[in-house]
């Protein structure tokens, strides 16, 4: 056995159960897709998130009915769930691109067995992410006009508004997340296609696959292209949640006009993202058997990037107190006080114990190599993230400057329905995805095997 | 065996390392037009049977500088030029305003270039080929490792290529008929 795949009780856990063969790991990971038939369970996953994501469209259709009078924002709170849902999804689809692209450049190998459905949650936390702006714009058949194009108005965007960056950041983000994901796809296609035996199935992975087969010369132009996407990536998905924090830092609002903003939303989005990671992670190894695949090892190095990442977010929220109270502005002092003790001291003394107290649970090692602590943490952290978000855009709003214009804010029964129905909709892409696509990338967890290494003579 | 009928010779092995060595043997004796097929990316292979030069990178800088020089200059067309707002008493052309849709777009045009050129590159998509021909080349995106000698190769013919990859040891030999 070679170093790296010794499982003595003190070395570290594989990254892939020893054993395996290029074969043997093909075929497990192909099965799923094209023997295995689909379950009882997973007819039910699928039928309770297909019909919340049909609440999503009923909401949504009230909503171009009605104007957005049916949510509950209303001055002071312009911006309320529909925002704090879009940075939420956005955050989560950070993970993805961090494991696909910065993990890939810093060369750390375990990232393979679970980057493909990482991208996959991040195309399908965009494309949560997405709606919320667009419907919230009030009219949101003119959304186009987010986008230079010539019109016979003959006005352009106003490009120096983090609002118009934001645009151009997150469909570029989406772009490249997409074709990220598809040229990882273009081999294992090809395997699918060699695979199947179904007449439809051979054609539909045939075209997917682009003809591929697996030429040195176009393995040497593939991977030359994946590492430049991955280099160009990363800096993209730092600039992306960087942006999303300028629409709030850019404003003068207390609670908003930070510089601390940009490096804590990038770390808060990477810990919501690694957190849903692990939710669907555990469920999914368990289910389909590939707990060989997805290892300890991986569980532990995901509960250690969100240590990491949650004490940054702790950091900032530490800075955002003190500089409530250094900068001696009484509007940042009265911000700070208002979180603490204000009407929404509720949800912002649960933002502090789900994203700062109970994840220090994992620096137990036990808990940390313990699918279930994990799971639950990991739910913890999302829902903290959530708030977080809540905190941000309306606890700051809700009471700026003046008394006189202070107001409450109160979700409506359509804010919660298009929440909920955005889960829906991307449980309903991960379920379909599980089914009609690897969901570990397959010729990537061949070049983890001992046997994929090249011998000299 | 009628050469004009032919693609190529393909050679089949177990194992990367196999292969590695079969590619640069065939390299080495003076057969050119060839390649070589495997399951998953090994590092030196390409470089074994003469591909030197990967054009990627260039195709995404140009595409880089396209894009930012693109998104730079739209927006000092748009706000300075075709309909100068004044906003906030700031001047028309703001441009450090500019610069996150600037990287923004270089990063869009240089990342589809990447996709798009690679592809393009490779010939790709192309649905058919003729090595699909051959039955147990299904086997190349799984666990095989094959080689390939083209009969456009002027040291080709048929008998003697046989033989010489004979000599490599592969598992098996098939034609590839075009």
């Amino acid at each position: 056995m070679d170093e790296q795949y010794k499982t003595t009780v003190d070395a570290q856990a594989p990254v892939i159960e020893p054993g395996y063969t290029f074969g043997t790991v093909t075929e497990k990971i192909s099965a799923i897709v094209l023997t295995r038939p689909a379950s009882n369970g997973w007819f039910m996953g699928f039928g309770v998130a297909f019909m919340l994501t049909m609440m999503l469209l009923y909401a949504i259709g009230y909503l171009f009915l009605k104007g957005v009078g049916i949510w509950g924002v209303t001055i002071p709170v312009g911006w309320g769930f529909a925002i704090v849902n879009f940075v939420w999804w956005i955050g989560i689809g950070h993970a993805g691109t961090l494991i696909s692209a910065i993990l890939l450049l810093l060369r750390q190998s375990w990232r393979n067995s679970i980057n493909r459905f990482a991208e996959a949650m991040t195309l399908f936390a965009v494309a949560c992410a997405g709606i919320f702006p667009a419907i919230h714009v009030g009219r949101p058949w003119l959304a186009y006009w987010l986008f230079p194009y010539p019109s016979t108005m003959g006005v352009w965007p106003q490009f120096r508004s983090p609002l118009i960056w934001d645009v151009f950041a997150v469909s570029t983000y989406a772009t490249i997340s997409a074709l990220f994901w598809f040229i990882g796809l273009i081999p294992d296609m090809a395997t699918l296609r060699d695979r199947a035996t179904h007449p439809i199935a051979r054609i539909a992975y045939g075209m997917l696959s682009m003809g591929w087969r697996g030429s040195a010369r176009h393995w040497h132009r593939y991977e030359t292209a994946y590492l430049l996407l991955a280099g160009l990536a990363t800096p993209l998905v730092l600039s992306v949640h960087t942006v999303v924090s300028f629409d709030f830092a850019v404003g003068i609002v207390p609670g908003w006009h930070t510089t601390i903003f940009p490096p804590y939303f990038v770390a808060g989005a990477i810990y919501s993202g690694f957190a849903m990671v692990l939710m669907l992670a555990i469920p999914i190894r368990k289910i389909y058997g590939l707990e060989d695949f997805i290892t300890e090892l991986h569980l532990q190095n995901a509960a250690k990037v969100m240590l990491a990442t949650g004490l940054i977010v702790a950091y900032g929220y530490g800075i955002e107190a003190f500089m409530g109270w250094y900068s001696g502005d009484r509007y940042d002092a009265f911000t700070l006080w208002n979180r603490l003790h204000g009407p929404y001291a509720i949800p912002y003394w649960s933002l502090l114990i789900c994203n700062i107290f109970i994840p220090q649970v994992l620096w137990i090692r036990k808990l940390r190599s313990s699918p279930v602590a994990l799971f639950l943490v990991s739910g913890v952290i999302l829902v903290g993230m959530w708030l977080e978000r809540f905190i941000i855009v309306v606890v700051s709003l809700h009471r700026d400057f003046l008394t006189s214009s202070w107001g409450m804010y109160y979700p409506t029964r359509w804010d919660w329905m298009t929440y909920i129905g955005t889960i829906g909709m991307f449980l309903a892409a991960i379920f379909l995805f599980v089914r009609l696509l690897p969901m570990i990338s397959i010729f990537e967890m061949r070049t983890l095997l001992p046997e994929a290494e090249v011998k000299g003579e | 065996m009628k050469r004009e009928r032919m693609y190529g010779m393909m050679a089949e092995f177990d194992s990367a390392t196999a292969l590695v060595e079969a590619a640069r043997r065939t390299h080495q004796a003076g057969y050119k037009k060839i390649d070589a097929y495997s399951p998953f990316p090994i590092e030196g292979l390409a470089e074994e049977i003469g591909f030197h030069h990967d054009e990627v990178p260039l195709v995404v800088l140009i595409g880089g500088i396209i894009g930012g020089c693109t998104g730079y200059l739209m927006q000092y067309w748009m706000s300075a030029v075709d309909y100068p707002l004044n906003i906030g008493g700031k001047p028309p052309h703001s441009w450090p305003a500019f610069i996150v849709i600037t990287f923004e777009m270089t990063i869009l045009f240089a990342g589809i270039s990447a996709v798009f050129g690679m592809l393009a590159l490779n010939g790709l998509p192309m649905p058919y080929h003729p090595v699909f021909n051959v039955p147990r080349f299904a086997l190349a995106s799984k666990d095989r490792f094959f080689l390939i000698v083209f009969s456009s190769d002027p040291k080709f013919d048929p008998a003697g290529t046989f033989d010489f990859l004979q000599g490599l040891e592969p598992r098996s030999i098939s034609e590839v008929p075009s």
